[in-house]
């Protein structure tokens, strides 16, 4: 077990699968083993595929996957689904679209729970796309979990961010709005085999056209009907000119960078959260001041400061 | 650190019966797991490379057509094959008496039949985890 971090970029399936687990459950295995692994990531092509439920974003995935495949590349996925906030339970069921792909020993396909993040990833999902990458996945495709109007998240991690879209939803723009739109370096309208599907090509290229700036890249839209492999080998031309298109200028590095204080930014948020709620020291604390707060002897922002201070001192 | 416990719910075979693993599966989502499910028509090796890609606790098998003493057992010989000893089996469906000494042996840790509450399975794989 000593050896976890080399035995991932030998390429392991059981290790890379142990050290998502350790990844998610913040254990300091994992942190350890990320450390080692970090300078031999940042190869792999990050794709986010977001969108609103039931648009067909796992089945679009597993046909992506497959296309990649035939180019002779590796493929890592990550498919992330809302964690109960009731129970801290999750169902998982992603899968269920991937049938397809699930026996090709060069796709890696990991289901995660959100475990409380908002945004539409998981708090762990920057330590399993370098996982992956520093595996040797040469692509990896992060689903998003499909509420459609808060994932912008996605952005900070993918190279190219593909929104899914769908015929027949009604006020189509609706479905975009909250900044959804603004993230998009590739729409699909996926089921184009539907009824509607004239009118949300007309509502999303006049969109398109509207927030297009001049000598800024346009955002293609491209129809699919991905359970009959319609319009995915398009996409995957698509997604790659995107690659081609960021790594021409400076682009790609800012990507990049963002990706690394996202990351960076997580890892201490979430050290902090547990430092303050975890520790049985702050709990009696916070249960003391909660006491205070309600016999009005404080006020929740005067209590909120004297925890910050105790614990940046 | 907090670690959840992760379970694969499969239908190995060509049992297209899924209502029961349903109910599980949401049975344990409801206590905090988990719960990979993947759907109909699996095979052995299917099953194995999913909790083997997935890192579970444990995988549960339904099947409702009778051929589970040579479908469970499949997927616990996979299992045992690639070293995953570490994983708790269990398994569920029409499955006579007389079979579950034979299943136990082959590595199905726990076996529910029809009937079984499902606080039960809940309760057995807290109790049964291997880690």
């Amino acid at each position: 077990m000593k050896d976890l971090a080399e035995r991932v970029m030998r390429g392991e399936q059981r290790a890379i699968a142990r050290l998502i687990t350790h990844a998610e459950n913040s254990s300091p295995i994992a942190a350890e083993a990320m450390g080692r692994l970090h300078s031999s990531s940042g190869r792999a092509q990050v794709i986010g595929i977001t969108g609103v439920m039931g648009a067909g974003k796992s089945t679009l995935i597993a046909e992506i996957a497959m296309e990649y495949r035939r180019k002779g590349r590796t493929v890592g996925i990550i498919a992330i689904d809302p964690t109960s906030p009731f129970s801290g339970g999750a169902l998982l069921g992603d899968r269920i679209r991937m049938m397809s792909i699930t026996s090709d020993p060069e796709i890696f396909i990991r289901s995660m729970g959100t475990r409380g993040m908002l945004g539409g990833l998981t708090g762990a999902v920057y330590d399993v796309v370098e996982i992956l990458d520093a595996a040797g996945k040469d692509v990896i495709i992060v689903e998003t979990v499909g509420v459609g109007q808060a994932e912008v998240d996605i952005i900070k991690i993918a190279d190219t961010t593909v929104v899914v879209t769908v015929p027949g939803l009604g006020d189509s723009i609706q479905a975009f709005k909250a900044g959804i739109m603004e993230i998009a370096d590739i729409f699909v309208v996926n089921k184009a085999d539907r009824p509607g599907f004239e009118r949300i090509m007309a509502e999303l290229s006049s969109m398109v056209e509207i927030s297009h700036m001049p000598g800024e890249r346009g955002v293609p839209i491209v129809p699919t009907v991905a359970k009959e492999q319609e319009g995915v080998s398009e996409l995957v031309d698509e997604i790659d000119a995107h690659q081609a298109f960021l790594k021409q200028s400076t682009a790609f590095e800012e990507h990049r960078r963002r990706r690394y204080e996202a990351e960076l930014v997580e890892i201490v948020r979430k050290r902090l959260m547990n430092l303050i709620f975890d520790e049985s020291v702050f709990k009696e604390r916070i249960e003391k001041l909660v006491e205070r707060i309600y016999a009005k002897e404080t006020d929740p922002y005067s209590a909120a400061q004297e925890i910050l201070t105790t614990v940046l001192k | 650190m907090e670690g959840k416990i992760r379970v694969l719910v499969a239908k190995p075979g060509l049992d297209g019966h899924d209502r029961g693993a349903k109910v599980v599966a949401r049975a344990l989502r409801d206590a905090g797991m988990e719960v990979i499910y993947t759907g109909l028509h699996q095979t052995a090796e299917m099953i194995v490379n999913t909790a083997l890609q997935e890192d579970v606790d444990v995988v549960g098998l339904s099947l409702l057509s009778g051929a589970h003493m040579t479908l469970f057992r499949d997927v616990t010989k996979i299992l045992k094959e690639r070293d995953m000893i570490d994983v708790l089996v269990v398994g569920g469906g029409i499955i006579p008496e007389e079979d579950v000494p034979g299943l136990k042996e082959a590595g199905v840790n726990g076996v529910f039949g029809p009937g079984t509450p499902l606080e039960d399975i809940v309760t057995f794989i807290k109790e049964n985890v291997k880690r």
